[in-house]
């Protein structure tokens, strides 16, 4: 067990999890306090060890399944009404037919088995499904070299899970009698929307289900070394924004509401405590009472925190497409927790979007609104940093004050435009401080029409922002 | 490994117990909470509001009959009201009735040596040693739980400190000496992630991430604490709520607000909840406007 653990830890630090010796040891403590088979304890003594964030846990739960999932017994055991019912069925056809022998059910029996499955939530005939499914369709072929998302859609192409989904939803404008039908039936249309979200969960459980099992397999068949090793991934702090894959970007999302909190936090916090207000004679005098009118305790009067004030200015070209993306959502967790945000977006023109930030309910309204409502084209539609910070100067210069932090997000990639970057230095000395947020690594800033060392000595601050960790250590860096 | 100091048995055990106190744990709560008593390690308590992390710790006081320490923690918490602070009031007091007492005049008059060394030992005695929770906390007779509610609102400083006890359950009070803990507390602290703890502080904590309950564990919590409910109304709570908490909300519904909404339904007298219930009793679950308008929005809910 202690050599599973150790190449386990091992495995969680090549995946970036920041794990110490102290906590590996702890890990093999808690084990030690637990029965062996408790698959259940073993998971949640292990996470509560040596995962010490919310982000990691991805990590570590793909890792986890990998070293652990293929000992002991993997089949959900207990026992199921739909599974008995379609053995019951089999048998009929064939005496000596034993259904969990996949070669001996056809693909209609599967997909018949897979609806009342479904229809059930039987979590046992689900992993009986999987199970089946991966044998039938996966083509599972000794040591190849394909990763589990091969086989994985293979499976999931012979089960036909979409029209299975189009389906269930269409037998529930019939009058079929189930558990679910008589929650949700007298709901009207809430219900239906009820009804349709279950039945998403559940696919949801087989298709894991499904992913276990080949994972299973696969570990049985090449070691778990060799399969961790294909499969893993970086941790989300590490994660480029711009190479991040759909499901990592919303998972960044996610992340981001608390860094913006944080942010808020920070920068409130700094004017809290840099000073104190006049002494306040009056409750001097009344304290020192207590103390027969010696004045042991000097009162001030708190100075009431002025409210920051952030001015984001965001480059959304196309050469920074992806980070632009990431961008607005920056923009939009910021502003949904500052009272004073402006935003601006450009491209060389540049347009004002505090508004659609405003009223919009959710993220993806406001993106769609930004694309469609701002007018950030001035000319052929290349980035034109100089244009758009000269638009920015002459239009709003006169909102930047003493109490405005300024944030710029972009690459610097001035496409040869002229940098005018006099410009900035004005709003510089405006402002109280002027932050660089770049997305491009250090090394590729001056190269080609980047001029990133044009605008650097005007800001206070100039960060490389690839990824959550950069990000988060730009917020540290305020405080 | 000794057994712990509240000697549970396992993290079945735990879990019953929790249950006979009104808390319905998941596996992993109790197997956390099991190995924080066996291993004497703080747990940190991590997730979104409203999911009952400091009921947690209440709880688990409740069921092992243990007196429960608060420390509620705030911006600008510092050493004097985490640890101890000297009531110099008192002191000073102190000092001035003995002048009074030893020259027969209030004022004007210097202490001498003798005199001022009893003084001393005097005013720095337990008498005017004003204990505050984490002292209090360690110098218990009995085993107790200690709870450090939000830690993550108080400064760098303040948790470095926080960690320098935590990790040796003892406080030297340089005019008393050191006082070490007779039994070491089971601790947890609780956070909403405003900003990053320190490593140091994680990696001496277990971690636990409460996230909102499964479909299953809601309703179970429903039936529980809202007495007169009827199974299948709880159950179609349940689900609405985590309909609710799939869409990208400023504030999803904590489990206490789902619970002010099932009282709610059942003292309305309300059999199913459709669109048009939903609709009209939302801000019980929902605290935004913009979040309210989205939810029926994305629901399709009718107006009333």
């Amino acid at each position: 067990m202690l050599e599973v653990l150790t190449d386990f830890v091992e495995e969680l630090r090549l995946g970036g999890l920041p794990v110490s010796p102290r906590e590996a040891i702890d890990a093999a403590a808690a084990i030690g306090e637990l029965p062996l088979e408790d698959r259940v304890g073993l998971r949640a003594a292990l996470g509560a060890t040596l995962v010490k964030s919310a982000e990691h846990r991805a990590v570590f739960g793909s890792t986890f399944d990998i070293y652990f999932s293929g000992r002991g017994t993997q089949r959900i055991e207990g026992k199921s009404a739909v599974l008995d019912e379609a053995t019951r069925r089999t048998a009929l056809r064939d005496e000596s037919a034993s259904f969990s022998d996949f070669a001996m059910i056809s693909t209609q029996e599967l997909a018949a088995l897979l609806m009342s499955a479904l229809t059930s939530g039987d979590e046992v005939a689900l992993g009986e499904v999987a199970r089946l499914a991966v044998g039938m369709y996966a083509g599972i072929e000794a040591s190849r070299p394909v990763g589990i998302s091969y086989y994985f859609y293979r499976a999931l192409r012979g089960l036909e899970l979409d029209g299975a989904l189009a389906a269930l939803t269409d037998y529930g404008q019939g009058d079929r009698q189930d558990e679910l039908h008589d929650i949700t039936a007298p709901l009207g249309k809430l219900g239906e929307r009820l009804l349709i979200e279950e039945y998403e969960r559940r696919i949801e459980m087989l298709r894991d289900l499904i992913e276990a099992e080949i994972r299973r397999i696969m570990v049985a068949d090449r070691g778990t070394g060799a399969l961790a090793a294909s499969l893993r991934r970086t941790a989300l702090e590490d994660v480029d924004f711009m190479h991040a894959t759909r499901e990592e970007l919303s998972e960044i999302r996610r992340a981001l509401f608390p860094l913006a909190r944080m942010l808020a936090v920070r920068l409130a916090r700094r004017r809290r405590h840099r000073r104190r207000g006049p002494l306040d004679f009056r409750a001097t005098i009344r304290g020192s009472l207590s103390t027969g009118g010696v004045p042991v305790d000097l009162r001030f009067r708190t100075p009431i925190p002025a409210k920051p004030e952030i001015i984001v200015i965001a480059d959304v070209s196309g050469s920074v497409a992806a980070f632009a993306r990431f961008t607005l959502q920056l923009v939009y967790a910021i502003a949904s927790q500052f009272s004073k945000v402006r935003s601006f977006v450009f491209v060389d023109g540049i347009d004002e979007v505090t508004g659609i930030f405003l009223h919009s309910t959710s993220i993806a309204e406001a993106l769609a609104r930004v694309n469609r409502e701002a007018d950030v084209t001035h000319e052929d539609g290349h980035s034109d940093y100089g244009h758009a910070l000269s638009v920015f100067a002459e239009r709003w210069a006169k909102e930047v004050t003493s109490r405005t932090t300024v944030i710029v997000l972009g690459d610097a990639r001035n496409n040869y435009h002229n940098d005018r970057a006099s410009v900035l230095s004005d709003i510089k000395r405006r402002a109280r401080r002027v932050y660089w947020l770049n997305p491009e690594p250090r090394a590729y800033w001056g190269s080609g029409d980047s001029i990133m060392e044009h605008y650097a000595p005007y800001c206070d601050g100039v960060f490389e922002c690839r990824n959550l960790h950069q990000l988060e250590a730009f917020i540290s860096s305020l405080a | 490994m000794s057994a712990g100091t509240l000697h549970f048995g396992s993290p079945a055990e735990i879990r019953s117990l929790l249950e006979g106190v009104g808390y319905l744990a998941d596996d992993e709560i109790a197997t956390v909470v099991f190995l924080a008593d066996r291993l004497g390690k703080p747990v940190l308590v991590e997730g979104p509001a409203g999911t009952g992390k400091t009921e947690l710790a209440k709880a688990v006081a409740a069921m092992s009959g243990v007196r429960l320490i608060r420390l509620q923690c705030y911006e600008g918490l510092d050493e004097s009201k985490v640890l101890y602070e000297w009531n110099y009031r008192k002191q000073l007091l102190r000092i001035q009735v003995e002048r009074s007492v030893g020259t027969g005049s209030a004022l004007g008059s210097v202490p001498s040596n003798t005199t001022w060394s009893s003084i001393e030992e005097d005013i720095f005695s337990e008498e005017f040693l004003l204990e505050r929770p984490v002292l209090e906390a360690i110098r218990a007779e009995e085993p107790i739980v200690l709870l450090v509610d939000e830690i993550d609102r108080v400064e760098v400083e303040t948790e470095a400190l926080l960690l320098e006890v935590l990790s040796d359950f003892q406080v030297s009070i340089p005019e008393l000496g050191t006082v070490k803990a007779r039994s070491i507390p089971l601790v947890f602290l609780t956070s909403n992630d405003t900003r990053q703890l320190s490593e140091a502080l994680k990696r001496r904590c277990l971690y636990l991430h409460l996230d909102y309950p499964s479909l299953e564990r809601e309703r179970a919590i429903v039936v529980e604490k809202v007495p007169g409910i009827e199974l299948h109304l709880a159950e179609e709570i349940a689900r609405v709520v985590r309909s609710l908490r799939g869409i990208e909300l400023e504030k999803p519904p904590s489990i206490s607000e789902t619970l002010d909404w099932a009282r709610t339904l059942v003292i309305l007298g309300i059999e199913h909840v459709d669109s048009k219930t939903t609709r009209s009793t939302l801000n019980l679950l929902l605290k935004y406007q913009a979040d309210i308008e989205l939810a029926a929005k994305e629901l399709a809910l009718e107006d009333t």
